[in-house]
């Protein structure tokens, strides 16, 4: 994508002045940067015992690889649940029984509306008031996520099929198929296809979300990186820009295959 | 029923916080995320790739991790205090965490916005004479942001549920008080869950309302 139209091609002065403003904001962005770096320095945010432990390899074994591991549990749990919690809710929205309808919409529209936290606090804490049962705290951050995130997800799925041509359902209809046949065989197959890079887009965000987790201590990389790497060696700064470096890489990645995903299908 | 009466003021006290937090945040939200939007777009390369650089990683980061950076490490860490008082200065260190994260959703909407402006409006404004700043501010972001009203309304309903996870920098809004009525109150669990989740059903349904009538009151009809 090009945004050239905005301005005109630069002539001979407009490249002069091109070339001083950038030196110009460049200078700006690293005086900035200087600032911060300087911050940083005075409370020793810089000092090598602050860094280092980031690369040993106990370090990475005790915390970085469990949370990782937690989250990704949480998020792949998630994802599997609220895609089937998703599919479930789209079709029964699209229901041609309004007794079925009206309540799926209700569902969907609720906890798409409620805080994700409230869900999590809900199960960790009022279940075990409730019911006297132990919830742990990963099955309240899946439970969370799975019904925020299957709520999005049915509104996801449930646009696919609306997009699709009406010739698909009558002509599935002509040939005899049922209900059900319908839109397991035809419309659901052609819409996921069609929602693949909106789907791992939601996927991103529920990676992001998991990171809740730690408020109801979760083990997750949020937790392990500030609650056990900063708790021991005192370094909340390093700890977290690492923290969030691995999550940027992770969710960057996926961005690039949801946009792959989209391409593909655009040819 | 009775908890919820009982602490009425207490539980609007806290919904109190979380609609200042979402106001302030967004309206943050909102001057960033177009100064960072004209950024990406500029004639300097420096700009666009600051702009691009910050814009991926605010996305991309949890906001959980954003909060406790700004809480623990820039608040606690590096001793920035903006209030003696240690509420005000959790509000404020929360809010510019929650600017932070959610002015890159807006640069991403507003940027999405742009392509939808013809070429012809650029180019007809080049061809009067406007430099780039006078046509992004006059001709192309007005409209820009008359395509995307209805995504903004979704960026600011997810803000407000997002101002909730505040708590980790010690801000007590509704999802604080919702945990320690719980505990407080064992007995009426269901009835304080459905309490709070309607007051944000509540905040949000209006919200999306108005920003799809104002979305479709404002297209650009072309």
């Amino acid at each position: 994508m090009s945004y050239a139209n905005l301005y005109e091609a630069p002539g001979p002065r407009g490249v002069r002045r091109n070339r001083v403003l950038a030196a110009a904001v460049a200078l700006v962005l690293l005086a900035l940067a200087y600032v911060v770096y300087v911050r940083f320095d005075e409370k020793e945010q810089w000092a090598a015992e602050k860094w280092t432990p980031l690369l040993r390899g106990d370090v990475w074994a005790t915390f970085i690889l469990p949370g990782l591991a937690g989250t990704l549990g949480a998020a792949v749990a998630g994802v599997v649940l609220a895609g089937l919690f998703g599919l479930v809710f789209a079709t029964a929205r699209m229901s041609d029984h309004r007794w079925i309808r009206v309540p799926a919409a209700m569902v969907v529209e609720f906890f798409r509306s409620v805080p994700l936290l409230l869900l999590i606090f809900f199960a960790f804490f009022g279940a075990y008031v409730l019911t006297g049962f132990h919830v742990s705290a990963f099955a309240a951050v899946v439970f969370g996520l799975t019904l925020y995130n299957g709520s999005v997800i049915a509104e996801i799925v449930r646009a696919g099929v609306r997009s699709l041509p009406k010739g698909q359902r009558e002509a599935a209809y002509a040939m005899g198929m049922r209900k059900n046949q319908v839109m397991r065989l035809v419309l659901l197959p052609q819409a996921l296809r069609a929602m693949l890079p909106a789907l791992v887009s939601q996927f991103i965000v529920l990676l992001k979300d998991s990171a809740l987790g730690l408020i109801v201590g979760y083990d997750e990389l949020v937790d392990r990186g500030l609650n056990g790497i900063a708790a021991n060696f005192s370094n909340v700064i390093p700890a977290a820009i690492l923290i969030a470096a691995i999550f940027i890489l992770i969710n960057l990645a996926l961005d690039r295959l949801a946009h792959r995903l989209g391409a593909a299908r655009g040819q | 029923m009775e908890a919820l009466l009982f602490e009425r003021d207490t539980v609007l006290a806290a919904f109190w916080m979380t609609v200042r937090l979402t106001a302030v945040s967004a309206l943050g939200s909102l001057v960033l995320g177009t100064l960072l939007t004209a950024m990406r777009v500029a004639p300097l390369a420096s700009l666009r790739g600051a702009a691009g650089v910050y814009v991926s990683v605010a996305r991309n980061t949890p906001l959980t991790l954003v909060l406790l950076f700004t809480g623990l490490g820039v608040g606690a860490n590096l001793g920035v205090e903006l209030s003696d008082d240690i509420a005000t200065n959790n509000f404020w260190l929360a809010v510019i965490g929650l600017t932070a994260y959610t002015s890159a959703f807006v640069c991403e909407a507003l940027r999405s916005g742009l392509n939808t402006v013809p070429v012809g409006q650029a180019e007809a404004a080049r061809s009067l004479g406007l430099g780039f700043v006078k046509t992004l501010r006059l001709i192309t972001l007005p409209q820009a942001f008359r395509a995307v009203v209805a995504p903004l309304g979704s960026i600011l309903i997810a803000l407000t549920k997002n101002t909730t996870i505040a708590l980790v920098v010690g801000v007590s809004e509704a999802s604080v008080r919702m945990r320690e009525m719980i505990e407080t109150y064992g007995d009426q669990v269901i009835e304080i869950f459905l309490g709070f989740a309607a007051g944000f059903v509540l905040l949000c349904l209006p919200m999306g309302l108005v920003f799809g009538w104002l979305s479709r009151r404002m297209a650009v009809a072309r």
